[in-house]
C-alpha cells in the first residue's frame, strides 16, 4: 500500500477541487459528505500504510517527480514515510475526519458552507505535504500552505474587519518565522549540497557538537517553528486566531498545523542535539511560554480564548520536551494533546452552539444537566489535559517531565507550576461554564445533533485511552511509543543521554506522584473558588488587581508590537513616500530636467543671428585651443 | 527563420491596421494577428526543443555595413522572452475590447508595434540590432500613453521618455566604445563583442553606462520615480506592456550585455548594484503598504519584485540566474493579472482607490477567486510560479552573500503586509457605495484570467520545461564571467 501514498494527499485534494468547482452548485451538506468521505478514505489508507509501517519497521521513499531539477540542484516531489511520517498521517486523517463530520453539524446553515469545507480539505491536503515531504522544500510547501488554509479560515467571516485582521497577523508573523525557516534551508543547501532529510542527516555526523554552522541553521530552523508554533515572541496570533470557525480552532489551531514546529524540530532530531545551545534556547523558550501563557490563561474570560492561551501553553511544554532531548515525550503530547484539545475544542464548540454563538464564560453557567453530552466529554478532556492518571495527558506529561528532571531540576520545578496551571485554568473553566450559579436565570441550551457529540464521544474515548501507548517501564508498561519511534529518535536520545543522570525508579515515581497530589489539591482550589464561593471573573469595565490586570491583558504583547513594528512600519510608508520619494528623489530628478531646461534657454540667447559675433566666437576659440595645445 | 516571419508579420499587421479605416473589426484583426504571432512563436519554440543544443538564427545578407548584422538568434532566453511577449500580447489586446477608445486602429497598430520592437529586441544578435529595437519600443509605448493617457499624460510621457532615452545614449556610448575594440573588422555582432577583453578600469565605465540604462528600465533604486506616474497615467493596457514586458528589456540587457562584458566590474561593484536593488525592494515594498491609489500600487509591488530579479541577476550565480529567468517570466504574468484585476474593479466602479472599494467577495465571489490567486503568485505562496523563481533567486543571493539574502528576504514579509492588506480593504469587509452593483466576471474576463492561472501553476507545480530551456543559457553566461558555477 505504501506506493499508494500519494492518494493520502491527493484525495482532499480532488475533495478541494470538486467542492471549489462546484461551490454554488452544491445544495445541503453534500460538500460536507464529500469533504469528509475524501478525509476518511485517506485515513484509511493511512491506517493500513501505519500499520504495514508498524509491522515492518521498514520506511520507504516514494518519488512522484522531479520539481526543481537543473546543474546541481534537484528537488524531488517525493513523500518519506516513516515512523515519525505515520504517526502525523493518523493524527491529522483521524482527528480531521471527526472535525470534518462534527462540522458539518457545526456550520450547517451558515452560507459559505462549501467554502468551508473546500478550505478545510485543502488545509489537510497542505497538512499532509508538510509531513509527509521527504524534503525541507516540499515541507516548507505544506508548510505556508497550512499558513495560507489558517489565514482563509480565520478570516472566514470576512464582512468583519476584525477577523480579517486576526487572519492578516496570523500570516504575517507565520512569514516572519518562515523567513528564519527560508534561510535555514539556504545555508542546508549551502553546506549539506541537498535538502533531502535522508541525505543531510546522513552527512550531519560530519560535524562535530556545538559546530557554529550547525547552531545558526537549527536556530534558523527554530524561528520557524516559534512562528508556526505560536511562541514567544510570535504566539500573538495564536489567540487572534479563535476569529474562526470553532472546528478550525479544533483542527489547524489546536490539533494539527501548530504541532508543525514540533514535527520539524522533532524531524530534524539528528541537526538539532548537535548544537546544546540551540536545545537550550529551545527549551527556554517553551518553557517560558508555557508559563506565561498558562498565566494569561488563568485571567481570559472568553471560553475560546482560555483553550487558546492553554493551546500556547502546551505547545511550550512540548519545545521543553524538544529541548531537553525527550524527542518521544514530545511526540506523544503532540499526540494526546491533539486529542483532548481537538476534544476541548469542539466541546466548547457544542457549547457556543447550545448558546447560539455566546463565548463569554461570564454570561454560562449551569450547563452541566442541558447538555450532558458536551459536558461529560469536556470533564474527559479536562481531566486528560490536567493530568491526572489514568488518562492519556498523565503520561504524556509525565514522560516530559521525566525528560525536563534529567535535563535541569529547575525545569521540572517549572514545568510542574505550569501545568498546576493548566489544572487550574482548565477547571477554572469547567466550573464557571458548567455548574450552576443561583443567581442567574436559566439559560436555553440544546444539546448538539448526533453529528456532532458522536465525534466528540470518539475524542473522549481517545483522549482516555491514548495513554496506554505510553505506559511507562515502571508501572510494567512496553513504552509502545518509545520503541515505535525509536528508529527515528535513537541515536539522538544517546548523545543527549551522555550528559543526563540516570534517575532510578523510586525517585522517577515520586517524580510522578508529586505533582498529581498537587493537581487534586488545585482541582480542590478551583473548585472553592468558582463553585462555593461562586466568584466570576470581574466584568470588563470593572477595575481589576494588578497582577490580574497585566495577565488579563496578555501582557500588553499586542500594544508593544504595535508600538515597536506596526506603527514605525506605517510611519515609514508615509515618510518614505511624502518626504523621500517626492521630496528629494522625484525633485532632484526633476530638477536635472530643469537644469537641462536653463541651460537650453539660457544658451538660445547666443544665437543672435549676427555674423560678426559668430566669427569672433570662432577666432576665439581657434586662439584658445592654439593656447591650450602649446602649454599642454 | 521563424523569428524572422514573426518580426515581419508583426510588423505587416501593424502598416495593415493603421491603414484601414476604422471599424469594428480593427480589434478583431489586432488579436487574430497577435495570436498568430503567438502561434508562430510555439513554433520556434518546438523547433527550438528539437535542436537543441539550441540556437536558432536568421541571418539574410542584406545589411553588411560597418559590421552591422540583421542577424537574429534564438536562445533560451531569447525564447522565453518572446513566448512572454507573444503570450501577454493577446491578452492585452482582448483585455481591452470592453473599452471605448478613441482612433482604435492607431491604438491597436502601436500594440503590434510594439510587439514587434520586443520580440526585435529579444532575437536580436547584433547589438545595434538590438539597441534599435530597443529604442524603437519606446515610440509606440510613447504615443500609447501620451494619446489615450489620463491626467497629466503627456508631462508624465515625456519625462519617462527623456528619462529613459538618457539612460539609452548613455548605453550607446558603451556600445561604440566597446565596438571600437572589437578584435580584426570590428563588428556589432555578439559573438565579437563578448571576445573584446576589457581592462579593470574600461569594464567600470562600461558597467556604470549600461547599469543606468537598464536601471532606469527596469527600474532600480533610485532610478525609480518615473514609474509610478507612468503607470498610474497610462492606460491599463500600456501598464502592462510596460511592467509585463518592457522592463525585462532592462533585465535581459544586464544578463546579455553587463554579466559576459564586465566581469571585473561585476565583482567590484556587483554588490553596491545589490545592495541598490535590495533597498529599492525594502523602500518600494514599505511605500506600497500605504498607496491608496491602487494603479500606483501595483507599480511599487511591482518595482519589489523586480528589484529582487535584479539582484539576482547581479549575484550572478547558476541559482540566481536561472531563478532571474524564471522570475522575468513569471512576474510578468503576474503583473498582467494584476493589471486586469485592477481593469475588472475600475470597469465596474469607475473607481481605482483602495479604500473606497470594499466587500467585492461577497458580491463577486468568483472574482474573488481569481483575484486571490493571482495575489498568492505575487506572494510566492509554494506552488506558484513566483516560488520557484524567487526561492531560486534568493538562494543564489545567499550563496552570493548573506547577509543581503537576510535583507532581501524581507520582500517575503512585506510582500504579504502589503498585498493582504490591499485585499483584505478590496474584497473583504462590507460592502461600499462604490461596489454595490459589482457584478461577477464575465465570460470574456474568465478566458483571459484562466491562462493566467495555468501559467501561474504550471510554472509553480511542474517548471522543468523552463528550467530546462533556460538552463544552457545560464551555463552559458556563466562560463563567459568566469564566476565559477556552484
Amino acid at each position: 500500500m505504501i506506493e499508494y501514498i500519494w492518494l493520502v494527499p491527493l484525495l482532499p485534494l480532488i475533495g478541494f477541487l470538486l467542492i471549489a468547482f462546484n461551490f454554488k452548485r452544491f445544495q445541503g451538506s453534500v460538500s460536507g459528505i464529500i469533504a469528509s468521505s475524501a478525509i476518511f478514505v485517506s485515513f484509511i489508507i493511512s491506517l493500513i500504510v501505519f500499520i504495514e509501517i508498524y509491522s515492518s519497521k521498514q520506511t520507504a521513499t516514494v518519488q512522484l517527480f522531479h520539481w526543481i531539477k537543473f546543474n546541481k540542484i534537484d528537488i524531488s516531489f517525493s513523500f518519506l514515510i516513516d515512523q515519525l511520517s505515520t504517526l502525523m498521517l493518523m493524527i491529522i486523517t483521524g482527528v480531521g475526519f471527526l472535525i470534518h463530520v462534527y462540522s458539518i453539524g457545526y456550520m450547517k446553515g451558515d452560507s459559505g458552507f462549501n467554502r468551508f469545507f473546500s478550505y478545510m480539505n485543502l488545509f489537510v491536503f497542505f497538512m499532509l505535504l508538510l509531513v509527509l515531504g521527504s524534503n525541507y522544500l516540499i515541507m516548507f510547501i505544506g508548510w505556508e500552505g497550512v499558513g495560507l488554509c489558517s489565514y482563509l479560515l480565520i478570516g472566514f467571516w470576512f464582512k468583519k474587519h476584525e477577523n480579517n485582521n486576526a487572519a492578516k497577523k496570523a500570516f504575517i508573523m507565520n512569514r516572519i518565522g518562515d523567513l528564519g525557516f527560508l534561510l535555514g534551508i539556504f545555508m542546508l543547501y549551502y553546506y549539506f549540497g541537498t535538502l533531502n532529510f535522508n541525505g543531510i542527516f546522513f552527512q550531519a555526523h560530519m560535524f562535530t557538537i556545538g559546530n557554529p554552522t550547525i547552531t545558526i541553521i537549527t536556530l534558523l530552523l527554530f524561528v520557524g517553528a516559534i512562528g508556526k508554533s505560536a511562541q514567544i515572541p510570535l504566539f500573538t496570533w495564536l489567540p487572534d486566531a479563535m476569529a474562526g470557525p470553532t472546528p478550525v480552532s479544533a483542527l489547524i489551531h489546536a490539533a494539527t498545523m501548530v504541532t508543525a514546529g514540533i514535527y520539524m524540530i522533532a524531524r530534524s532530531n539528528v541537526l538539532f542535539v548537535l548544537s546544546p545551545i540551540t536545545l537550550l534556547i529551545i527549551a527556554i523558550v517553551g518553557i517560558t511560554t508555557a508559563l506565561l501563557a498558562g498565566g494569561i490563561a488563568i485571567f481570559q474570560t472568553d471560553i475560546k480564548k482560555v483553550l487558546a492561551y492553554s493551546t500556547v501553553s502546551q505547545l511550550g511544554f512540548m519545545f521543553l520536551a524538544l529541548g531537553v532531548g525527550a524527542f518521544t515525550g514530545a511526540m506523544f503530547h503532540l499526540t494526546t494533546h491533539a486529542f483532548f484539545k481537538a476534544l476541548l475544542f469542539l466541546a466548547a464548540g457544542s457549547v457556543i452552539h447550545a448558546l447560539n454563538g455566546e463565548q463569554d464564560i461570564r454570561k454560562m453557567g449551569g450547563l452541566k444537566n442541558k447538555i450532558p453530552i458536551t459536558f461529560f466529554t469536556f470533564l474527559i478532556g479536562t481531566i486528560a489535559i490536567s493530568g491526572i492518571p489514568p488518562f492519556s495527558g498523565f503520561f504524556s506529561k509525565d514522560m516530559i517531565l521525566i525528560g525536563a528532571f534529567e535535563a535541569n531540576s529547575i525545569f521540572w520545578i517549572i514545568a510542574v507550576i505550569v501545568s498546576l496551571m493548566t489544572t487550574f485554568y482548565m477547571f477554572r473553566l469547567l466550573y464557571i461554564v458548567f455548574w450552576k450559579r443561583s443567581n442567574k436565570e436559566d439559560l436555553h441550551a440544546h444539546e448538539s445533533p448526533k453529528n456532532m457529540t458522536i465525534p466528540l464521544m470518539i475524542l473522549a474515548v481517545l483522549s482516555v485511552l491514548a495513554g496506554a501507548f505510553g505506559i511507562p517501564l515502571v508501572f510494567g508498561g512496553n513504552d509502545i511509543i518509545g520503541n515505535f519511534l525509536s528508529p527515528i529518535f535513537t541515536e539522538s536520545t544517546n548523545i543527549i543521554k551522555i550528559n543526563a543522570h540516570e534517575i532510578s525508579h523510586n525517585t522517577e515515581l515520586l517524580l510522578m506522584f508529586i505533582p498529581v497530589i498537587f493537581v487534586f489539591v488545585v482541582v480542590y482550589l478551583a473548585y472553592y473558588v468558582y463553585v462555593k464561593q461562586k466568584k466570576l471573573p470581574e466584568a470588563d469595565n470593572q477595575k481589576r488587581p494588578f497582577f490580574s490586570n497585566i495577565f488579563f491583558k496578555k501582557l500588553y504583547f499586542d500594544e508593544i508590537y504595535n508600538a515597536l513594528f506596526v506603527k514605525p512600519a506605517l510611519w515609514l510608508s508615509d515618510f518614505l513616500h511624502n518626504i523621500i520619494e517626492l521630496k528629494v528623489i522625484d525633485r532632484m530628478v526633476n530638477q536635472a530636467g530643469n537644469l537641462v531646461v536653463w541651460t537650453g534657454k539660457t544658451i538660445r540667447y547666443i544665437q543672435t543671428g549676427n555674423v560678426g559675433f559668430y566669427l569672433f566666437a570662432m577666432v576665439i576659440s581657434i586662439i584658445l585651443i592654439l593656447i591650450f595645445k602649446l602649454f599642454i | 527563420m521563424l523569428t524572422g516571419i514573426l518580426i515581419i508579420f508583426l510588423f505587416i499587421v501593424s502598416l495593415l491596421l493603421f491603414a484601414l479605416p476604422n471599424s469594428k473589426h480593427i480589434k478583431t484583426i489586432a488579436l487574430l494577428g497577435s495570436l498568430a504571432a503567438f502561434g508562430i512563436s510555439i513554433a520556434m519554440l518546438f523547433q527550438f526543443l528539437n535542436d537543441c543544443p539550441c540556437v536558432l538564427t536568421f541571418n539574410p545578407d542584406i545589411l553588411q555595413v560597418l559590421g552591422i548584422n540583421f542577424k537574429l538568434s534564438i536562445d533560451g532566453l531569447s525564447i522565453l522572452l518572446i513566448l512572454l511577449t507573444t503570450f501577454l500580447t493577446p491578452l492585452i489586446i482582448f483585455s481591452s475590447f470592453e473599452n471605448k477608445r478613441e482612433k482604435p486602429r492607431a491604438f491597436y497598430a502601436l500594440i503590434l508595434l510594439m510587439e514587434m520592437s520586443l520580440v526585435g529586441v529579444f532575437a536580436a544578435s547584433d547589438v545595434l540590432l538590438f539597441y534599435i529595437f530597443y529604442e524603437l519600443a519606446l515610440i509606440p509605448i510613447y504615443f500609447i500613453i501620451a494619446l489615450w493617457g489620463g491626467k497629466d499624460a503627456k508631462k508624465i510621457t515625456l519625462k519617462f521618455f527623456i528619462y529613459t532615452l538618457i539612460g539609452s545614449l548613455l548605453m550607446l556610448v558603451a556600445i561604440l566604445y566597446v565596438y571600437s575594440l572589437t578584435p580584426g573588422v570590428h563588428s556589432f555582432a555578439f559573438n565579437s563583442f563578448y571576445n573584446v577583453i576589457l581592462t579593470g578600469k574600461a569594464q567600470s565605465w562600461v558597467f556604470l553606462a549600461f547599469f543606468i540604462a537598464f536601471a532606469i528600465k527596469i527600474p532600480i533604486f533610485p532610478f525609480h520615480t518615473w514609474q509610478p506616474d507612468t503607470y498610474s497615467t497610462a492606460p491599463t493596457q500600456g501598464s502592462m506592456l510596460l511592467a509585463g514586458i518592457m522592463l525585462k528589456m532592462g533585465l535581459y540587457g544586464l544578463i546579455r550585455f553587463v554579466l559576459p562584458l564586465c566581469p571585473v566590474a561585476m565583482k567590484d561593484w556587483g554588490f553596491y548594484a545589490i545592495l541598490l536593488s535590495i533597498i529599492g525592494i525594502i523602500y518600494s515594498s514599505l511605500i506600497a503598504i500605504k498607496q491608496n491609489e491602487m494603479k500606483r500600487f501595483i507599480a511599487y509591488s511591482s518595482m519589489a519584485h523586480v528589484g529582487l530579479i535584479a539582484a539576482g541577476i547581479f549575484a550572478g550565480t547558476f541559482n540566481s540566474l536561472e531563478g532571474s529567468i524564471i522570475q522575468m517570466i513569471s512576474h510578468g504574468i503576474n503583473v498582467f493579472g494584476l493589471f486586469f484585476i485592477y481593469e475588472i474593479i475600475v470597469r465596474r466602479t469607475n473607481n481605482g482607490n483602495i479604500s473606497s472599494l470594499g466587500g467585492i467577495a461577497s458580491k463577486a465571489p468568483i472574482f474573488a477567486i481569481f483575484f486571490m490567486l493571482i495575489l498568492l503568485g505575487n506572494i510566492a505562496l509554494p506552488l506558484t510560479n513566483s516560488f520557484v523563481g524567487e526561492f531560486l533567486l534568493m538562494l543564489g543571493i545567499f550563496e552570493y552573500n548573506a547577509y543581503l539574502a537576510f535583507f532581501a528576504g524581507f520582500t517575503i514579509i512585506l510582500g504579504a503586509v502589503y498585498m493582504l492588506w490591499m485585499y483584505q480593504r478590496v474584497a473583504y469587509g462590507e460592502v461600499k457605495p462604490a461596489t454595490e452593483n459589482f457584478h461577477d466576471l464575465t465570460k470574456q474576463e474568465i478566458i483571459i484570467l484562466i491562462p493566467i492561472i495555468i501559467m501561474i501553476f504550471w510554472i509553480g507545480i511542474y517548471p522543468s520545461l523552463f528550467l530546462k530551456i533556460a538552463e544552457p543559457v545560464v551555463r552559458n553566461i556563466i562560463s563567459m564571467t568566469n564566476i565559477i558555477p556552484n
